[in-house]
């Protein structure tokens, strides 16, 4: 006989409020149901009651996590609109800050992630890491969270001294090489654990769509920093680590290796660092009237804004945002069918979940 | 106060468990509390420990510009939690709402549902402050279980408001404004 248990939308296991219910018999699951919405703040209703300016400083607080991304994406689409081209120095310290943002994200995830298996030193070990990933966005941009770095057709701030940001980074990479990246690749722990786990098979990714490492992790070779370049990734060497296995510990050994090549992407882009300004100096510009879109490959996978503007608009009608989250949440039902209850708290947090970007 | 009562008190001050609720934040606040705990600013120092069930814990850090979804957990949770309680609002958002003001699904400020003891203000705060206002919330629960009345709302500043603070702190004019 098959029972319900519902978790959440407060629960320890779950960082964030949303709601999933547990069709079991006995200790497998046999469906899930994901109730989100706790997080709807109205914030894509709220963008059109802002400014050009205001809008950017709206759209950041979509994610504490992937707060860069959202803005980056939403200059983007916005540099679209008014026809500017932001200069190569701004195009290089737009890929530092994001590659910066993807190791803080993979190593945060990392810490969740040996928590849910009950790795607790593990836990700790990574958020002291990432403590190190928070010190070189701090040195760039002064803050820790909302960095604030994009405008549209450029950045607000220079990385004066990219040597000492470079020297940091080495630190840092020889830091993960050494402690981090061995205990999720070797370790019989987190092997034991993880393997074998939320399998979504390739077919299954395809047909439920999903994004970003969990793509790469069922044998999917996508990244849009390949596939479509945006800023200087055109630029940049480095490789895109794609898992056949389509478990949690594929999702894991992805992770670890982007940690490494994310590293390799910060080396080049501070070594590379073309000298020139920081935005296009045009203050005076105008929206067309039309559709833009964007895409950039966020920690957690493909985010997308369509930003609509009227001419002579200070609003934009319409900003629409899709976030990896929203595509890789559906997987989450075909990974738990089978799977032992004790397991599904590391399974849901196995796609690295952002349901704040979700709702919105 | 009889000699097991003190005891208590000296336990609260020097022990309080934490339980933290997402209202609707964005992650950012929640991930400075959780960088908070973790070695480098290191608040279990404080005898700090994250619960996972609210009747454990002794203060409620709420995080997030409390939404439509989140405003009738929110009453239960505060209510779940055993007295004497303190809770400490973490970042701009459920003092002021911050930048979602003006937002159709939100019900903040947080001080409109339960009563607020500290507020950390900052989009979000540095841990170091997260822990500095959770060492004032373990304070006033001694107090409050000391029955020292009356208790006052505290604010944090941080170095996100100096410039609010010089012109009289907006959390605490938030605070003053609309008590439950």
């Amino acid at each position: 006989m098959s029972y319900k248990i519902p978790m959440g939308p407060y629960h320890p296991a779950l960082e964030e409020p949303y709601k999933l219910d547990l069709i079991c018999e006995g200790e497998t699951v046999c469906d899930a149901k994901l109730h989100i919405g706790f997080n709807f703040r109205g914030i894509e209703h709220l963008a059109e009651t802002r400014n050009y300016i205001q809008v950017i400083a709206l759209m950041e607080r979509v994610c504490g996590i992937c707060s860069n991304i959202h803005t980056l994406t939403l200059c983007q689409a916005m540099e679209g609109l008014t026809g500017l081209t932001p200069p190569p120095r701004a195009q290089y310290i737009r890929v530092v800050v994001a590659e910066l943002e993807r190791l803080h994200s993979h190593v945060l995830w990392a810490g969740i992630a040996a928590k849910l298996m009950g790795f607790k030193t593990m836990f700790m070990t990574c958020f002291e890491l990432r403590e190190k990933v928070m010190d070189i966005l701090q040195a760039i941009s002064g803050n820790r969270v909302n960095y604030s770095m994009n405008r549209i057709g450029g950045v607000n701030r220079d990385i004066d001294d990219p040597q000492a940001i470079l020297k940091m980074v080495e630190a840092l990479e020889r830091e993960m090489a050494r402690t981090v990246i061995p205990i999720f690749t070797t370790s019989r722990t987190a092997r034991s654990r993880c393997a074998g786990i939320g399998v979504l098979t390739l077919e299954k990714a395809v047909s439920c769509g999903v994004v970003g490492p969990t793509a790469r992790a069922s044998g999917l070779p996508q990244d849009l920093r390949r596939a479509a370049p945006y800023a200087a990734y055109a630029e940049m060497e480095f490789d895109v680590p794609v898992q056949q296995d389509g478990d949690v510990r594929a999702r894991l050994l992805v992770r670890a290796l982007e940690i490494m090549e994310s590293c390799k992407i910060l080396r080049q882009a501070l070594a590379k660092l073309p000298p020139g300004e920081l935005h296009s100096g045009d203050d005076k510009f105008a929206f067309a009237t039309g559709t833009a879109t964007s895409r950039v490959e966020a920690p957690r996978g493909e985010v997308m804004y369509s930003v609509s503007w009227k001419e002579n608009s200070r609003n934009p009608s319409r900003v629409h945002v899709r976030t990896p989250t929203f595509a890789n949440m559906p997987a989450i039902r075909w990974m738990v069918i089978g799977a032992r209850l004790a397991d599904t708290p590391l399974i849901q947090a196995s796609i690295d979940p952002c349901y704040s970007c979700t709702d919105r | 106060m009889n000699p097991w009562n003190k005891l208590m008190c000296y336990c609260r001050r020097r022990s309080p468990w934490l339980f933290h609720m997402n209202s609707g934040s964005c992650n950012g606040c929640d991930i400075e509390l959780v960088a908070s705990l973790t070695p480098r600013y290191d608040a279990e120092q404080l005898g700090v420990r994250l619960e996972g069930s609210p009747r454990h814990a002794d203060i409620l850090c709420i995080t997030g510009p409390v939404t439509h979804n989140a405003v009738n957990a929110i009453k239960t949770v505060y209510d779940q939690v055993c007295g004497p309680k303190a809770v400490v609002a973490i970042g701009s958002c459920p003092a002021t709402t911050n930048v979602f003001i003006d937002s159709r699904t939100l019900e903040g400020p947080l001080n409109r549902h339960i009563p607020v003891d500290v507020f950390v203000p900052g989009c979000p705060p540095r841990p170091d402050a997260i822990v500095l206002g959770i060492a004032k919330a373990a304070e006033i629960l001694a107090n409050r279980a000391a029955k020292k009345l009356p208790v006052e709302p505290v604010c944090i500043p941080g170095t996100e408001c100096a410039a609010e603070c010089a012109a009289g702190c907006a959390a605490k004019a938030a605070a003053s404004e609309v008590q439950p």
